[in-house]
């Protein structure tokens, strides 16, 4: 079944949009809701749209659907042109979630969620299945929530709701038009936490709108902080717009304590991670002896088949004796998930045995590791940053007065 | 001779009339609803055209029972023809109105994410729209009933069918023996068949509203 859940890795198409405007008003000296837009949306990533009501961002999203049909401009979804395809056919390729769910509220929840694969005519034994596993994707029990109605709901469980419907035919993208808006803070973080947590498993394209600096910071891989007509102020990801916004518009946007919402926000993933030697369980002593030797220092790592990091060998614990790499190393009690942020991977750094910490993705694979010493170089490059700046600030402002 | 005596005397021809006067009122009340409910789908999405609708039902409304009537005995004739047609045209109000306030009053956000996730317009009216608005429609076609219930009495007077017979051919020789009474028993039975009419909607309000949207 190519369509479950279960799939790993990237299932997501990249999205282009190239010089899409949308005009209300039919003259074309009219202010245009998005002007003359290019940019282009990886694959499998999430995209944030952040910006100020009125900028265009939900415009943006909704031509992706053609919800709104652009005025000029090219939509390309994959490999095949937006326009080229039927509206409703696009649509039912296309999960779309917006905020307070839009759930039918004379639908059981099994029901709504089952809209699209109905449309698509699968058949009842099918959609049933379907149903149940994405329910249990969202954290719903599927024999408990199948036949409530929505009103029987909380707003996080109807959210949750809305994302399995969105999901159900296993779309490429998914738009996502402030979905957590309505929600309370508690509720939203943990609902943020979670789509992260599928989309690690997914790999979905995502498209997710929002005016909340902070909800764009801890769910985007990517966010294009948009100006009036949907302009691109900046476009880079959670650690670069912090390190180094583009503009005056951009810095006004983060707001003051980069610092703080470095540390809150940026993913380990998005720093520089340190590598040191590799042993595998297997290697007898002398070998890891040469390795050891071979690198600057003292230790060296241990990484099974798997690629999982297993163990530390010290020069001091193997010293005289004898055995595989496996049968002397120190287990390793703490590692990091890439998907942490700096301030997540300072306690554990804080509370771990080493000093140093692999840092491994969602499957365990290792990719690198991390010290205090990396996040306060990190620091302390964002402070040159800011203070450079600041200064190229006071003199351009020199140079016009 | 009472009450009791004048309907035991005439036992079957008020059975007669009485199931032909639920039967007449039922049947214009499909007619009623099937177009009733067309004029409201046909027009909810286009405001001036809505309002113009709702207004013209409203006209109708304001020409009295017995006026309307004799206009239509000119090209209809006595008897069925003009009684239905005045009995759909009244009814008609309630439910085109209903129907479009019904259709208009159904969440934006929702028809947006029945669009969102690629439904298309008749899907979205049928599946999404009318079962929404249903409580609502239904409530005009219930309005319509008691309605038509009373208005399908003074159908009488164009010679139509009905209870509006006891009640017309009483009120004729009132005085005479019997005439009352006559009045009285095709009163009651107009009464009885509304409130069992009405009965009715209760129940299919019950069965045919979502557990989901139900008050």
């Amino acid at each position: 079944m190519s369509e479950t859940v279960t799939d790993k890795g990237t299932t997501g198409v990249p999205i282009e949009l190239e010089n899409v405007t949308k005009r209300y008003s039919a003259s074309s000296t009219g202010l245009a809701a998005v002007d003359d837009l290019t940019m282009s949306i990886p694959a499998g990533k999430i995209v944030v749209l952040l910006g100020p009501s009125g900028c265009g961002k939900t415009t943006t999203m909704r031509l992706i659907n053609r919800l709104i049909e652009p005025t000029s401009g090219r939509i390309m979804i994959g490999d095949t042109d937006a326009r080229a395809q039927e509206p409703n056919e696009l649509r039912r390729g296309i999960g779309y979630v917006i905020q307070q769910a839009g759930l039918f509220p004379h639908m059981t929840v099994g029901t709504n969620i089952s809209q699209v694969p109905q449309m698509l005519g699968w058949d009842k034994q099918r959609i049933t299945t379907r149903v149940d596993e994405l329910l249990d994707l969202v954290g719903l029990d599927s024999g408990q929530f199948r036949d409530r109605y929505p009103r029987q709901l909380s707003g996080g469980q109807q959210q949750r709701v809305g994302v399995a419907r969105a999901l159900a035919a296993d779309p490429s993208v998914l738009l996502m038009d402030e979905p957590f808006g309505a929600l309370d803070p508690i509720t939203r973080e943990r609902l943020q936490d979670e789509l992260l947590r599928l989309q690690e498993e997914l790999g979905k394209t995502i498209v997710f709108v929002t005016h909340d600096i902070d909800e764009a910071l801890r769910i985007g891989d990517q966010i294009a902080i948009l100006d009036k007509g949907s302009r691109i102020a900046q476009y880079a990801s959670p650690a670069e717009i912090l390190a180094n916004p583009a503009s005056e518009y951009v810095e006004q946007f983060i707001g003051s304590g980069s610092a703080m919402r470095l540390l809150n926000f940026a993913k380990v993933a998005d720093v520089e991670l340190g590598q040191v030697a590799e042993v595998a369980p297997g290697d007898e002593v002398t070998r890891v002896r040469e390795t050891i030797a071979g690198a600057d220092t003292a230790y060296a790592l241990v990484v099974d088949a798997g690629r999982r990091p297993t163990g530390w060998v010290t020069s001091e614990t193997i010293d005289g004796r004898d055995g595989t790499a496996g049968e002397l190393s120190a287990p390793i009690e703490t590692t990091i998930p890439a998907r942490a942020t700096l301030q997540e991977a300072m306690e554990g750094l804080l509370h771990a045995e080493y000093d140093v910490v692999p840092v491994t993705k969602a499957n365990g694979e290792y990719l690198g590791v991390v010290s205090l010493g990396t996040i306060q170089q990190e620091l302390s490059d964002l402070k040159e940053r800011q203070k450079a700046r600041r200064q190229e600030r006071v003199s351009a402002g020199g140079d016009s007065a | 001779m009472n009450l009791w005596e004048y309907i035991q005397s005439r036992q079957e021809l008020l059975e007669f009339e009485f199931l032909q006067h639920a039967s007449m009122i039922f049947q214009c009340l499909v007619v009623a609803t099937v177009v009733g409910v067309a004029v409201g789908v046909a027009t909810y999405r286009y405001p001036p055209i809505a309002t113009f609708a709702t207004s013209t039902a409203g006209v109708i409304f304001t020409i009295p029972a017995l006026a309307l009537l004799g206009l239509l005995i000119v090209p209809l004739g006595l008897g069925v023809a003009p009684t239905v047609t005045a009995l759909v045209l009244y009814g008609l109000l309630p439910i085109v109105r209903n129907t479009i306030v019904g259709l208009q009053g159904v969440d934006r956000v929702l028809v947006d994410a029945a669009r969102g996730i690629g439904m298309s317009r008749p899907r979205i009216l049928l599946r999404v729209e009318l079962p929404m608005a249903w409580p609502v429609i239904l409530t005009g076609i219930r309005v319509s009933t008691q309605l038509t219930m009373g208005i399908g009495a003074i159908a009488a007077y164009a010679s139509g069918p009905g209870l509006g017979d006891q009640i017309f051919s009483g009120l004729s020789r009132i005085g005479g023996a019997g005439a009352l009474e006559s009045v009285i028993a095709g009163i009651l039975g107009v009464v009885v068949l509304a409130l069992i009419f009405d009965a009715v909607f209760v129940l299919i309000g019950r069965f045919t509203t979502s557990r989901g949207i139900r008050v």
